[in-house]
């Protein structure tokens, strides 16, 4: 190994990148210097807009016709990227450097076989004939773990389920064997637990080839999970780079240990230790302020020094830290020792009555199939089981999440409560009301004002042809709030200092707001008619980490002013354990395991939450896992397993039952219910998925304590 | 896709009867043509009693439904009537006229297809690029002018200025392959902008695509990630506006026959129109509905089959 | 926050929108096609205002037959465009000619914009039979070549001005309502509809004031190329002698009643060509200008 560390497979050098717009320069990446040694696996870690994704279409030098590299250089094993030929640039790309992207279904060319698509790369690159270059390809697809690898040649993109999708990307590009591979958010699109296979592919193949990979993500946990050392880009600039322990260990940078302070890590608590957002928003990349590009948001902030100008990396020393090195002047002042990682604690809400009760919900949709086969078969008509059995309560005041990978059931399950659609049948009482078969056109004002939703994505969130204040007044007249003119808009502008946004938006029109700024509205307007229970459909799930954080503690302040229920819908169990009371797990139409957070969160489990606990990365790197990685994919709702819905993928699996029988529902406790046949005393011996450490076993505390006694 | 040809063939029939039932109405009732159709069919130079005795023999005594379902049956069977500017079958004169026209059409479509679609793809190649900017202009003002205003003014170069080109295409001497320039030039420039604008919109489209992106990095050659990656989806949209583009040429042709007095089947609806011809219209529109309804199927299919997302769904 | 109570309120009403209106029209200043466009347009409307004012002889007035461009007139003024073969001038009978066609191409348009948005977004939005229904219907007439359709049309209901209208309505509206109905498809799904629902707004207000605003963009790039196409309809019919009767100036039909002497006199032709090419190269330069700069933010 010593010999290869000489020579860095990769190694850039005070890189500035910039695009070319109308507006002018904008200024993409800034002094950035990287060295990347084979084998070696590098994290680039940042929000959105941080010019992590244009670092690695700069090393591809694919920057498109408005960016440019403004100075600096790429080397690859020694030659500049920057200098060589389109030519040259070809025999490279795919052959030594590969990429896996984002989007696997986008990155596959819809109307070309998934063969053809593999075989050219060894034909283009090593001139091997037809058959050689298929038995390649075979013998790839079934290294990256895909089933029936003929089968997957043969197919189109859009044959295949996203997970081998994604998959196929990752073999295409190690057919040449390249000395560096370049991953750009690779599970990002993927449900968690196909999420936790790929990740732990690439980590093999990393292994197995000693390629070298630069891995971009917005994920720190995913990050921990895999790199070797890690780069945290803010605004285009590198603000802390150093090995993952060291840098997980002793943050730095008062952006790095602000992040930490907006994650729901396993630590957190909603009451004892709550999230403590980063204020501010990230700036336009023309709007950055002089000198530290952090410096408007920074807790440490020094006038005249801070924004003084461009500021150097420097090395870290002390405290335990290796290869570290970060880009603020006050590094050495700060002692966040004094500083408390979480914000304000917070009296534990007390929980009332019942507000929604939910009885033996089911929604079945029909789907017309019209092909000859069905035809022929008599059966044109398909039951599609979206919800089955489901069965909870949630009360006044509390926070009940439910959890799932897509297809679950959860956003069908919201459209029943909404009155989007109708229950096919089953109880659903909202305040003594069963409202399971009333359509929301038929339900009155009062019923309609009480039950509210929060919605995901922030870009659709709000009407880009109406202002923000036209939009929260409409729901305080419809709802009957208030009827005159200037009382309506006196709420509207109280509703923006609840959820803290300046009252001059009141004219502002959602394309001039920023993602977390819209979602604010969204709960502003959620909230306008004083509901009982408010319905939030992944409302952070789009959003930065340091911005998320704020909504989700403004969201959890409202809720605990207005003593709301708050039924949040999610596919993180990170966030959910943070700030949910009870929890509800789903998994194709039917609820797994339900129960209180702590009750999910330890044994026993039903096996399918264990997988999913186990697939949650967690940003810290004192807390361990066990590692349960599932095979297969989600099954199609349209035709899932007769009898327990995880079976195709369960590592519990007992036998024929769990393939031919619906799983009893077993009480492990009051209100913790588990669908599962393995009997109860066996769940109950399974050992527990994540193990914390108590604070005073913590590295960075003993670490502390022992450079005070150094000091 | 036995079934989907299947249902694109009921459609196809289906809309042919709803046509067909529009026609008789338009033309052989009262609803909308206010007068009388005896008149209307027969012209105004025949006596009452023709007109009655006419209206007998023909069932026009009869309810009207049951005049429909024995024109329909006529029709079917191939008895189009006879047309009485021409004095005889329409038979003996459609098919002839529709010929005629097959040759201009078949002449438009070999040039303007070849062309569009290679100034449409170099185009969308480099979007934003001066080639780029020049097709997409020159395809704008190529369309901006109507077909009878570039009859005129390649007439006026041509024939008046250049004195190189006949300004009449009638054939009466037989076929003269010169006569036939001026009328597919006009068709030609009319039509070959918008098939080319639509495949420069398609190749650009598919030039910004993350997997043209991922051909280019992994190091195939641009000429493979054009011919290859690009043009297989980029040609699925334009087919089917060449396809539809039948449709356009249908109306065009009215146009630049009755300007060049070419003796084709545009010229004929128009003049069965411009003189209450009942049948000839009739038999015209329902031959030009099942032109443009027939292609229109097959773009369908064709669309169809050259989308494998939608072929093996 | 708490002093912020008195927020001073500028009113954003209709001040307010034609401002806005007014800066993304100065948008079109990035894109000299559409510049271009734009003038040709804003040309043509400006002599239609002013024809009675710079128009040099009386449209219909016969004064001197086949008089080439540029002849003096023996009672004064020069028949700058010549004369037609009744002795009509060419430039007279063109000015008042941008009237006829800039009153009924946009008032066509607008009438099958009306329509076809109407059908577009009920189909849309609501779906299922509607959905069927009004698909078919449109399939059905889009089936038709145009000019075939107009043809048997005005044939059956005869040549006038709002026959035309009504014609052009029935024939252009299927196709909005296509672009309309793909539109409404994709933002249906958009999660303020949802909240909309969530609030229990009726159906009409959902379609017209949370759905349609938000399609403008598209259909006012189309709006333009439409408005071409209906110049070039209402040409064309003038052309074939189905257009507005005579004797009022109409720039299809003077090509219609001069072509025979096309290849003697070609000025009697070509400037009406001429006239209405230019117009229609307006409206879909403009619209192609128009569509440069949506693309771009």
């Amino acid at each position: 190994m010593a010999d290869s560390r000489d020579e860095p497979v990769l190694e850039i050098k005070d890189l500035n990148l910039s695009y070319y717009t109308r507006a002018g320069e904008i200024p993409a990446v800034i002094d950035f210097s990287l060295e990347v040694m084979k084998g070696e696996t590098i994290g680039l870690v940042g929000e959105s807009g941080c010019g992590k994704s244009t670092v690695a279409m700069a090393i591809m030098q694919y920057m498109g016709s408005n960016g440019g590299i403004k100075s600096g250089s790429i080397k690859f094993k020694g030659r500049d990227l920057n200098k060589m030929s389109d030519e040259e640039l070809r025999r490279l790309r795919g052959a030594e450097i590969s990429m896996i992207y984002q989007e696997p279904f986008a990155a596959l060319n819809p109307s070309l076989t998934i063969g053809t698509q593999l075989m050219e790369v060894p034909i283009t690159h090593e001139h091997i004939p037809e058959p050689a270059a298929y038995d390649r390809a075979v013998q790839m697809l079934s290294d990256v773990k895909l089933p029936d690898p003929e089968r997957v040649m043969a197919a189109y993109p859009h044959q295949v389920s996203g997970g081998q999708q994604q998959r196929v990307v990752i073999a295409m590009a190690l057919l040449s064997q390249p000395s560096l591979l370049l991953l750009d958010e690779p599970t990002t699109a993927l449900d968690v637990t196909v999420e936790a296979g790929i990740v732990k592919l690439i980590a093999d193949i990393s292994r197995k080839y000693g390629t070298s990979q630069i891995y971009i993500s917005h994920n720190l946990g995913l990050i921990l999970e895999t790199c070797d050392r890690v780069f945290v880009m803010y605004s285009g600039e590198v603000v802390e780079e150093g090995t993952i322990n060291s840098l997980f260990t002793w943050p730095k940078h008062p952006y790095t240990h602000g992040l930490f302070g907006c994650i729901p890590l396993p630590t957190a608590d909603k009451n004892a230790a709550p999230l403590k957002p980063i204020r501010g928003q990230l700036p336009l990349p023309h709007e950055r302020p002089r000198g530290c590009n952090f410096g408007p948001r920074c807790d440490f902030f020094e006038g005249g020094r801070c924004d003084d100008k461009n500021i150097a990396m420097t090395s870290v020393t002390g405290s335990g830290a290796t290869d570290h090195r970060v880009r603020c002047l006050r590094w050495q002042e700060i002692d966040y020792g004094k500083q408390v990682a979480h914000g304000e604690v917070k009296p534990p809400m007390e929980v009332g009555e019942k507000v929604l009760e939910i009885n033996n919900m089911q929604k079945y949709y029909e789907i017309h199939d019209r092909s000859i086969a069905a035809l022929i078969a008599g059966k044109t008509v398909k039951l599609v089981k979206a919800n089955e059995a489901i069965d909870f309560d949630a009360r006044r005041g509390e926070t009940v999440a439910i959890v799932g990978e897509s297809g679950c059931g959860k956003s069908t399950f919201a459209k029943v409560l909404m009155g989007l659609e109708t229950a096919t049948s089953g109880v659903v009482r909202h305040e003594g009301n069963d409202i399971s078969q009333i359509a929301v056109r038929q339900r009155d004002t009062k019923q309609i004002g009480s039950l509210q939703m929060v919605f995901q994505s922030p870009s659709d969130t709000l009407n880009p042809s109406h202002t923000v204040g036209n939009q929260i007044g409409r729901v305080i007249k419809k709802f009957g709030v208030e009827s005159d003119k200037a009382k309506i808009r006196e709420r509207v502008l109280k509703l923006l200092d609840v959820v803290k946004l300046p009252r001059d938006f009141y004219f502002r029109r959602p394309r001039q707001l920023s993602g977390g700024q819209k979602q604010r509205v969204g709960i502003a307007r959620a909230f306008a008619g004083n509901p009982s229970m408010v319905i939030a459909d992944e409302p952070v799930s789009a959003l930065d980490v340091s911005v998320a954080a704020a909504v989700t503690e403004l969201l959890m302040e409202i809720q605990r002013e207005h003593k709301t229920t708050l039924l949040f819908i999610s596919h993180d169990l990170s966030v959910v354990r943070y700030l949910a009371d009870s929890i509800v797990v789903m998994y194709l139409g039917q609820i797994m395991e339900r129960g209180s957070t702590e009750e999910i969160f330890s044994p026993p489990y039903h096996p399918y939450t264990e997988a999913l606990l186990s697939a949650v990365p967690i940003a810290d790197p004192e807390v361990t896992k066990r590692e349960i990685v599932l095979e297969g994919n989600l099954p199609s709702v349209m035709n899932p397993p007769a009898g327990c819905p995880f079976v195709t993928r369960c590592p519990r699996k007992l036998g024929k039952v769990c393939e031919d029988e619906r799983p009893p529902v077993q009480m492990a406790a009051d209100g913790h219910a588990i669908a599962c046949h393995i009997p109860l005393e066996e769940l109950r011996k399974i050992e527990s998925v994540i193990k914390v450490p108590q604070l005073d076993e913590r590295i960075h505390v003993k670490g502390t304590k022992e450079t005070a006694t150094v000091d | 896709m036995l079934i989907f040809i299947l249902k694109r063939l009921g459609f196809m029939a289906l809309t042919m009867v709803i046509v067909s039932m529009v026609l008789f109405i338009l033309l052989e009732t009262n609803l909308f043509y206010k007068g009388d159709v005896a008149t209307r069919v027969l012209g105004p130079y025949v006596s009452a009693e023709q007109r009655e005795m006419w209206r007998e023999q023909h069932g026009y005594n009869e309810p009207t439904y049951k005049r429909y379902f024995l024109w329909l049956g006529h029709f079917v069977t191939g008895d189009l009537g006879s047309s009485l500017r021409f004095k005889g079958p329409v038979n003996d004169i459609l098919w002839g006229r529709l010929w005629n026209t097959a040759i201009l059409g078949f002449w438009v479509f070999a040039i303007m297809i070849p062309v569009s679609l290679i100034l449409g793809i170099l185009a969308g190649m480099r979007e934003g690029s001066k080639l780029d900017r020049t097709i997409s202009v020159t395809s704008i003002i190529t369309t901006s002018v109507p077909e009878f205003a570039s009859c005129v003014i390649f007439a006026a170069i041509f024939v008046f200025g250049l004195k190189l080109l006949p300004g009449t295409s009638g054939m009466a001497d037989g076929f003269d392959f010169k006569q036939l320039i001026l009328p597919v030039l006009v068709l030609f420039t009319y039509d070959f902008g918008y098939v080319a604008r639509m495949t420069r919109a398609s190749m650009a489209e598919v030039m910004t695509t993350q997997y043209i992106r991922t051909a280019v990095l992994k190091g195939l050659p641009y000429k493979r990630v054009i011919m290859r990656h690009a043009l297989r989806n980029a040609l699925i949209a334009p087919f089917t506006v060449i396809m539809l583009q039948i449709n356009w040429l249908l109306s065009g042709v009215i146009v630049v026959e009755f300007f060049f007095a070419y003796k084709g089947f545009g010229a004929l609806l128009l003049e069965a129109s411009l003189n209450q011809d009942i049948a000839l219209l009739e038999a015209c529109a329902m031959v030009a509905v099942f032109v443009a309804v027939g292609t229109q199927m097959i773009a369908d299919i064709g669309y169809t089959y050259l989308n494998p997302r939608i072929r093996f769904s | 926050m708490a002093n912020a109570t008195t927020i001073s309120v500028p009113a954003p009403t209709f001040g307010a929108a034609l401002m806005r209106a007014i800066k993304s029209f100065g948008l079109l200043r990035e894109s000299w096609v559409g510049m271009i466009g734009a003038g040709l347009v804003f040309f043509w409307v400006i002599v239609a205002l002013l024809a009675p004012l710079i128009a040099p002889f009386e449209p219909n007035a016969h004064l001197q037959p086949f008089a080439r461009p540029g002849t003096a007139f023996a009672q004064g003024g020069t028949f700058w465009l010549g004369t037609d073969n009744t002795g009509r001038d060419i430039l007279s009978r063109l000015i008042w000619g941008s009237r006829t066609v800039l009153f009924y191409a946009p008032l066509a348009a607008l009438t099958a914009y009306t329509v076809g948005i109407l059908m577009g977004v009920a189909a849309g939005y609501m779906r299922g039979w509607v959905d069927d229904v009004l698909s078919r219907v449109a399939d059905i007439i889009l089936s038709f070549p145009v000019l075939v359709l107009y043809i048997i049309i005005i044939a059956t209901v005869g040549a006038s001005g709002l026959n035309i209208i009504i014609a052009i309505t029935f024939a252009s509206a299927p196709g909005v309502m296509r672009i309309v109905r793909g539109l409404v498809l994709d933002l249906r799904n958009r999660d303020y509809v949802a909240a909309a629902q969530t609030r229990g707004e009726p159906a009409w207000r959902i379609m017209l004031v949370e759905i349609l605003p938000n399609a403008r963009g598209p259909l006012i790039v189309d709006a333009c190329l439409r408005l071409g196409y209906v110049i070039i309809t209402i040409g064309v019919l003038g052309f074939l002698g189905l257009g507005l009767p005579p004797p009022d100036p109409d720039w299809g039909g003077m090509v219609n009643e001069t072509r025979q002497m096309a290849i003697a006199f070609p000025h009697m032709t070509l400037f009406p060509c001429i006239a209405i090419s230019s117009l229609i190269l307006g409206f879909n330069l403009l619209a192609d200008g128009l569509r440069e700069i949506s693309l771009r933010d």
